[in-house]
């Protein structure tokens, strides 16, 4: 099972890959919209590199409450099998 | 009706081609003689009949930053770097022009035909979740406009013209109505295209309308010449920036030429083959020519569509010389850059704008042994090496499956 720290290191990688956030502004209280400049059709692309990479499944009601990095850390760490 | 006048100018250039990576490099390479086309070696080329490709000199990811390398496809990649170069040329971040009043048309033939196979294949092979949310706006045909005017800033309308291989031309002529008509005070046109895939190139070949010359790729793209034998497809954009003479000059900008006048027309003859004695193709010549308020006798330098396919290039001769006459000096630079399909009306716009400038006419690569054609042999196709000479305007026509004719002309600032 992957730490805390593991598992926001690994969103940081897909923020800098799909949406060109340096990973060091990748911190939990970021918004994704407001701070970081992703857009919807690229919170789709996270969403789905997610999925893969700590294989969780993200259904559309719940990428909706994601509004935050650290919102998107607590999802994984629930979800995670 | 009269048409609405205004003395239009082309303040900006951009282009990345098969010859460089952006105009300077690509005249440079035309100038020396180089070609862009080479063989591909991918293995689904093997049973190609045409192996032949004209791709760009620079990648464009080494260009553009990676995020707009993810979520644009190769055609808007492309438009996106020539645009942005020729909106550094004409120095529009500083013009003081409200985004209210930039436009951009930009067209394209084929669009985002390579995010559309490459998404299927994804769609076949893992499932419709795995379809990138980027795909529709990759695909689109007004893609690559709405790129540039993101880039650009434009808010007073992008624009998209679609007419296959005339696509280029048929924006630029776009530009010049809507300053015209007053509907901007800024246009940033131009044409794109980057369709390199099996599936583009086996539509082609099935048509016959590419060159299988795959042992020698730097002579197989000979328009005019008795050996030709088809097209090589290539890839890249050009743009320009257009406005009104007089905020120009207002404002300081370096005037590149005047865009003097344009002309449309359609063949309604055949889908695909053009007239054969080019008929469509020479009203649009004329038209552009009385547009521009010339005479064919005015018309020094013509920057010819010739894509080398044995139909195309005879029926163009044919209304090149009924339209204007044997004294002007024409050039087939696809000869060189391979054929851009909807950027070659707008790249081959620069290069007739830089002869125009520089007085000198490229040469057209390959061409040994003209054609038999009554045409072909009366007009004075520069061949071997670029030509000097004096001359006050050009002219470049463009024609697109479907039966599009396009000619602009340009003349010295």
């Amino acid at each position: 099972m992957p730490s805390t720290a593991d598992i926001q290191a690994g969103l940081a990688e897909i923020l800098e890959e799909v949406a060109g956030v340096a990973p060091a502004d990748a911190t939990p209280e970021k918004s994704f919209t407001d701070d970081l400049d992703v857009d919807s059709l690229s919170m789709v692309e996270i969403a789905t590199a997610v999925e893969d990479k700590f294989g969780v499944a993200i259904p559309d009601d719940e990428l909706a409450n994601i509004k935050t990095v650290g919102d998107a850390m607590s999802f994984i760490e629930k979800n995670q099998g | 009706m009269s048409t609405p006048t205004a003395d239009v100018v082309v303040t900006g250039l951009g282009a990345t081609t098969p010859l460089g990576g952006d105009v300077a490099s690509t005249w440079e390479a035309l100038l020396a003689g180089r070609s862009g086309v080479s063989r591909i070696t991918d293995d689904w080329a093997k049973d190609f009949s045409a192996q032949l490709v004209a791709r760009l000199s620079t990648e464009p990811a080494d260009v553009l930053d990676r995020v707009r390398i993810r979520r644009l496809d190769r055609s808007q990649q492309v438009a996106v770097i020539a645009a942005e170069e020729a909106w550094r040329d004409a120095a529009g971040a500083d013009s003081g022009v409200a985004p209210e009043r930039i436009a951009v048309v930009f067209g394209t033939g084929i669009g985002g035909a390579v995010t559309l196979l490459d998404q299927d294949d994804i769609l076949e092979a893992k499932g419709p979740k795995r379809v990138s949310p980027f795909t529709i706006p990759m695909l689109m045909p007004n893609g690559p406009a709405a790129a540039v005017g993101l880039a650009v800033g434009a808010k007073a309308g992008v624009h998209a013209p679609v007419s296959a291989c005339a696509s280029g031309a048929e924006a630029i002529r776009w530009g010049l109505d809507l300053l015209r008509l007053g509907r901007a005070d800024m246009v940033v046109v131009g044409g794109t295209e980057a369709c390199v895939h099996p599936l583009p190139m086996a539509g082609f070949s099935a048509m016959r309308a590419m060159s299988t010359r795959n042992d020698e790729p730097q002579r197989a793209s000979r328009p005019f010449d008795k050996g030709r034998d088809g097209f090589v497809l290539g890839e890249g954009a050009a743009a320009l920036v257009l406005e009104r003479a007089d905020a120009a000059k207002a404002r300081g900008a370096r005037i590149h030429a005047r865009l003097a006048g344009a002309g449309g027309t359609a063949d309604g003859y055949d889908l695909v083959a053009p007239h054969p004695e080019g008929e469509g193709a020479g009203r649009a010549i004329a038209a552009a020519i009385r547009d521009a308020g010339l005479t064919p006798a005015d018309i020094g330098h013509v920057n010819a569509h010739a894509t080398s396919t044995p139909i195309g290039d005879t029926a163009e001769a044919s209304a090149i010389h009924d339209a204007i006459g044997d004294h002007t000096l024409v050039t087939a630079t696809k000869s060189q850059t391979g054929h851009l399909l909807g950027a070659a009306g707008a790249l081959e716009s620069v290069f007739s704008i830089l002869a125009l400038r520089e007085q000198i006419v490229p040469a057209t690569a390959n061409l040994d042994d003209p054609d038999d054609n009554a045409a072909v042999q009366a007009l004075d196709i520069v061949r071997r090496e670029p030509r000097k000479a004096t001359f006050s305007a050009a002219l470049n026509d463009s024609f697109g499956f479907g039966g599009h004719n396009m000619a602009l002309v340009f003349t010295t600032a």
